[in-house]
């Protein structure tokens, strides 16, 4: 793993979420919690819905278009066929920090 | 002979480590104690007693001069270690220096102190030891003596609360939404700052310290906060947290991060130099408690007397020492995959608890108002012992396997008997308990004997619930159907608890009505929120994490992730200027579709979700506001050209649209609201389809409500006739606002005066004078608050929150 510095916690607001642009599209960053984040795919599989933009309430994100619930440590739609991918993502010191290697970061060199 | 052993610092940690090591050999070291403060080890946990009253210092030393004497210790109390010489294998005290074989470096940590204008002042102090405490005693002697304590956490707690019970008026300022956040959750952070308010403390969250400011004696003498709040003191106590003491081992050139660097032997860079305590940090931890500095000890002593042993770094469990108020948590709330939370509420007695599963392990509990089970919780935890078994009854505790669920019924028995259950009729808890009592045992018989759900009936689960409680098994519940799976109550349950227990915030709401979910779900969190405004304008901030995203964001999300932009346009009115405005905003922007909508006004669909506040400043500079083309609110009123431009027109049908729009604009509603104002029967506005619809008439104006021309299609009722404008803007104003205060969320006007009547909306915004003018009044309140462009307010304020969070593609690409 490589842990990237993205943004400070406050960037994110409680029970809100941002898009972080990546090589491999967009991800979704989620704080659940004063200090508690997780990251996933920013598209639902449904009809590709921007999860960033739903309502986040326990570790779960409903989708903005048509409702489907997503768990945010599994990716699993609730109840439906369908999930979204994870990436590990962390807080330190109110900073956010995600894997840059799961989100396909290539080094600088 | 034995070896030279020097300990630097007197704390919580080397006191216990000695016990080992005289436990272990009392003859292996002569060992030279050095202490910064005058005087030896003490329990430093129980300052918090000691300045509650509860305790005496005496009560609390650990180890007293004959202690010293027996285990031939030389203390050097009062005096600090200025330098460790290690080529000499010497530490430099103030009076002189000692030689070592061994050394332990146990100099605790520092509290942090902001560095805000005016920290260094007389009068600010931290809570670190017996002088600071005692300065807090000395505060408590002086009658009307004031205090400021900055830090919600478990340190500025305790200082509160102990000079609370001393008499001192004392407030709390935190930074973060709720107090101690680290270790709670908002509803458990609700519980304890609701008790704290009972004893008298006053606690700001969320509020940001700026300045101290110095009295004429050039001591502190208030604090200042960034929204120019001054909070007058006579003592400042700065809590917000602790830094390692590591000057001394830095200088002697051991490494240091941000603790002293030590092994799992607790030995430093250094063979003959070790440390433990809070100054340490082991595989990147720093400690704050003392139940990892027991081991510490323990491993210390082992090392230094040749028997092997590994300090291991534990889940640790944390209680708040503050009388009345029974707090605990232990273990991880941090992320973690696969993590589930089960949640327990017994609202009467003010109980909040919280597992969080990972797997079949147990990795963190917080308890507020029961904690009798915390031990066994954190042994669970610790162990990381299978919970498979148990998981269905975890919460109950040990004693109550296989126990019973929450009750749902808790929160209305805890009504005292003078609550108000029935708002229109005035009826409270008590009346209907005797009525009960009186043989009136089923809803009809309680209404005919009280009146109590006679009228709007959203009080009707309510006193199902009384009779329930008072009757048991021989009254047959009706199956109501509940918001959502987060809670047992129905909407109408929901908003009249929020009204007669005043619940003000969220986390309350959960808390007080047993949620039986962390934070609620997409379904209640809405409607939650928007009764809390509706009822508590001036006092609840509107929650834009609990709305949907067109409201959040203030436009309407499209199936492909765009968004549509719709100005206003007041009763339908434009001008060639805003005209042009919106033309060229569409083409900066590349919007793909420009609509003319069915509300009278213009759509710009498709624009990027990045570009919506810039869009917006566009449209505010042409003088546009938001359309509210999103919102449950007040969305169009259409107009037709009325007596200024037809020859049938009656009345200024454009202009009296214009007015209705400018005073409804911004208002928040249960659904969506919709107005049309036509200027004669021939109604080409098609007002008589509108939740409310005015058609104007020779006489004046004809005010209906309640139609429909959506899903379904209904003609509206005719609410009243209005001589003047005035009074048609009036019955309109008091319409929506009995709509916004008794309405469940997401029943459009029809479907609300379905459920309670014409006739007892009439009675309210028609009959009754007084009530017309009060629920003016008070959707004047609100809108004082909501009357505003929030597209403006977005773009001044929220903007960064339209773009993304970062954008690794681009550093990838350099
Ligand atoms: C833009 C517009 C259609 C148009 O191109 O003309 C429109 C577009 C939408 N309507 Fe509408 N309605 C529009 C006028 C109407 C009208 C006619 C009117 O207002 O005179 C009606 C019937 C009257 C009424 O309100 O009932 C109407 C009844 C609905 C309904 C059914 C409401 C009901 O209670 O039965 C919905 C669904 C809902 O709100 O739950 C709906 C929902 C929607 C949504 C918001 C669907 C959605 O949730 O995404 C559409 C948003 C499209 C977008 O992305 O912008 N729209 N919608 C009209 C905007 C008017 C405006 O200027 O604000
Ligand atoms: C009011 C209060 C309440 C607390 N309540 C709890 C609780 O309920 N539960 C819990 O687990 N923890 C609690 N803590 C935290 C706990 O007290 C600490 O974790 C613990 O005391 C740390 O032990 P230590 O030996 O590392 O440091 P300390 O106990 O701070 O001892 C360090 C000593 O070293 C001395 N020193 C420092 N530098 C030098 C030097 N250069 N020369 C000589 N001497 C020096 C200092 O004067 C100090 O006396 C509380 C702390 C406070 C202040
Ligand atoms: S009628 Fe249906 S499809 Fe057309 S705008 Fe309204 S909601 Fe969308
Ligand atoms: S696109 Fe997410 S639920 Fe349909």
């Amino acid at each position: 793993m490589s842990w990237i510095d993205i943004a400070d916690i406050e960037d994110i607001p409680l029970r809100g979420a941002r898009v972080l642009k990546t090589a491999m599209g967009c991800v979704a960053v989620f704080r659940t919690g004063e200090a508690e984040v997780f990251a996933t795919a920013d598209r639902c599989p449904h009809k590709g819905g921007p999860l960033s933009d739903g309502i986040v309430h326990g570790h779960k994100v409903t989708c903005p278009l048509h409702n489907w619930v997503f768990d945010l440590n599994t990716g699993q739609a609730q109840g439906e066929e369908g999930s979204i991918a994870t990436f590990p993502v962390r807080v330190e010191g109110g900073r956010i920090l995600i894997d840059g290697t799961a989100v396909g970061r290539r080094s600088a060199a | 002979m034995s070896k030279k052993l020097v300990v630097v610092g007197a704390g919580m940690a080397s006191g216990r480590m000695l016990e080992h090591l005289f436990a272990a050999d009392p003859d292996a070291y002569d060992v030279t104690l050095f202490n910064a403060e005058p005087r030896g080890n003490y329990n430093r946990l129980m300052l918090s007693p000691v300045l509650s009253g509860e305790k005496t210092y005496e009560q609390i030393v650990t180890h007293d001069d004959d202690w010293y004497a027996a285990n031939k210790v030389t203390t050097r109390f009062g005096e600090k270690v200025t330098g460790i010489d290690r080529d000499r294998k010497v530490v430099i005290g103030d009076k002189g220096e000692v030689a070592y074989d061994k050394l332990v470096i146990a100099t605790g940590s520092n509290p942090f102190i902001i560095p805000l204008p005016g920290h260094d002042l007389p009068g600010v102090i931290a809570y670190r030891d017996l002088e600071d405490t005692e300065a807090m005693i000395a505060l408590g002697a002086r009658p009307g003596a004031r205090a400021v304590v900055i830090g919600g956490g478990l340190l500025g707690l305790e200082a509160a609360a102990g000079m609370a019970a001393r008499g001192v008026d004392v407030t709390v300022v935190h930074i973060m939404g709720h107090l101690m956040e680290r270790q709670l959750d908002e509803s458990a952070g609700f519980l304890l700052r609701r008790s704290l308010m009972e004893k008298g403390i006053t606690v700001l969250c969320g509020a940001n310290s700026e300045e101290i400011v110095a009295g004429p004696d050039g001591r502190a003498a208030a604090l200042r906060l960034d929204d120019g709040t001054e909070l007058p003191c006579d003592l400042l106590v700065m809590a917000v947290g602790i830094r390692p003491s590591v000057a001394l081992a830095k200088e002697a050139g051991l490494a240091v991060g941000r603790g002293v660097h030590v092994d799992d032997q607790m030995v430093t860079s250094d063979a003959d130099i070790l440390a433990l305590g809070e100054c340490v940090e082991h595989n990147g931890a720093l400690f704050g408690l003392v139940a990892p500095l027991y081991d510490q000890a323990k491993v210390l002593a082992h090392t230094l007397t040749g028997t092997a042993d590994a300090f291991v770094n534990k889940e640790v469990s944390t209680k708040l020492k503050v009388t009345g108020c029974d707090l605990f948590s232990a273990g991880d709330f941090a992320d973690a995959a696969n993590r589930e939370d089960i949640v327990f509420r017994d609202p009467s007695r003010g109980v909040y608890k919280r597992l969080v599963i990972e797997g079949d392990r147990l990795i963190g509990a917080v308890m507020y108002g029961d904690t009798a089970d915390g031990a066994w919780f954190y042994s669970l935890i610790k162990d990381r012992t299978d919970i498979a078994e148990m998981r269905e009854t975890l919460i109950f505790g040990p004693a109550y396997q296989g126990g019973a669920a929450a009750d749902p019924l808790s929160a209305v028995a805890a009504l005292p008997l003078d609550a108000e259950i029935c708002g229109c009729n005035g009826i409270c808890k008590g009346t209907i308990v005797d009525a009960i009592a009186g043989g009136a045992t089923d809803l009809g018989a309680v209404r005919a004997k009280t009146k109590a759900s006679a009228s709007c009936g959203t009080c009707t689960g309510l006193v199902e619930q009384v009779l329930q409680l008072q009757l048991g098994d021989s009254f047959k519940m009706p199956a109501a159907q509940p918001v959502c799976a987060c809670t047992d109550h129905t909407h109408e349950d929901v908003r009249r608890l929020i009204k007669v227990k005043e619940l003000k915030s969220q986390p309350a709401v959960w808390q007080e009505l047993g949620w039986k979910t962390p934070n609620g779900c997409h379904v209640c969190r809405p409607a939650v929120n928007f009764y809390l405004l509706a009822d508590w304008p001036l006092e609840y901030a509107d929650d834009p994490q609990s709305r949907f995203v067109n409201e959040r964001k203030h436009a309407n999300i499209q199936k492909d992730g765009t968004f549509s932009v719709m100005p206003r346009m007041w009763g339908g009115i434009t001008t060639p200027d805003e005209l042009r405005a919106i033309a060229d905003a569409a083409d900066k922007y590349n919007v793909p579709t420009v609509k003319v909508t069915g509300g009278q006004r213009i759509d710009l669909l498709g624009v990027r979700g990045e570009d919506l506040p810039a869009i917006w400043a566009d449209l505010n500079r042409a003088g546009m506001v938001s359309g509210h083309a999103y919102s449950k609110g007040l969305r169009t009123v259409k107009t037709c050209v009325g007596s200024d431009h037809c020859r049938f027109g009656t009345q200024d049908s454009t202009g009296l649209g214009i007015k209705l729009e400018k005073v409804l604009w911004g208002s928040w509603t249960p659904h969506k609201v919709k107005l049309g104002v036509s200027g004669c029967p021939r109604n080409c506005a098609e007002a008589t389809c509108k939740d409310v619809g005015i058609v104007c008439v020779d006489s004046g104006y004809q005010v209906g409500v309640a139609g429909a021309a959506g899903m379904d299609v209904k003609e509206t009722e005719r609410l009243a006739n209005a001589t003047t404008e005035e009074e048609a803007i009036e019955l309109t104003i008091a319409f929506i606002q009995l709509y916004r205060e008794n309405a469940k969320y997401l029943d459009r006007p029809y479907k609300w005066v379905a459920k309670v009547g014409l006739d007892w909306v009439k009675e309210r915004v028609v009959d009754d004078l007084d009530s017309r003018r009060a629920l003016v009044e008070r959707f004047e309140i609100s809108q004082s608050v909501y009357r505003k462009d929030p597209w403006a307010q977005h773009v001044a304020t929220e903007r960064k929150r339209y773009a993304p969070l970062a954008d690794l593609t681009l550093e990838a690409a350099e």
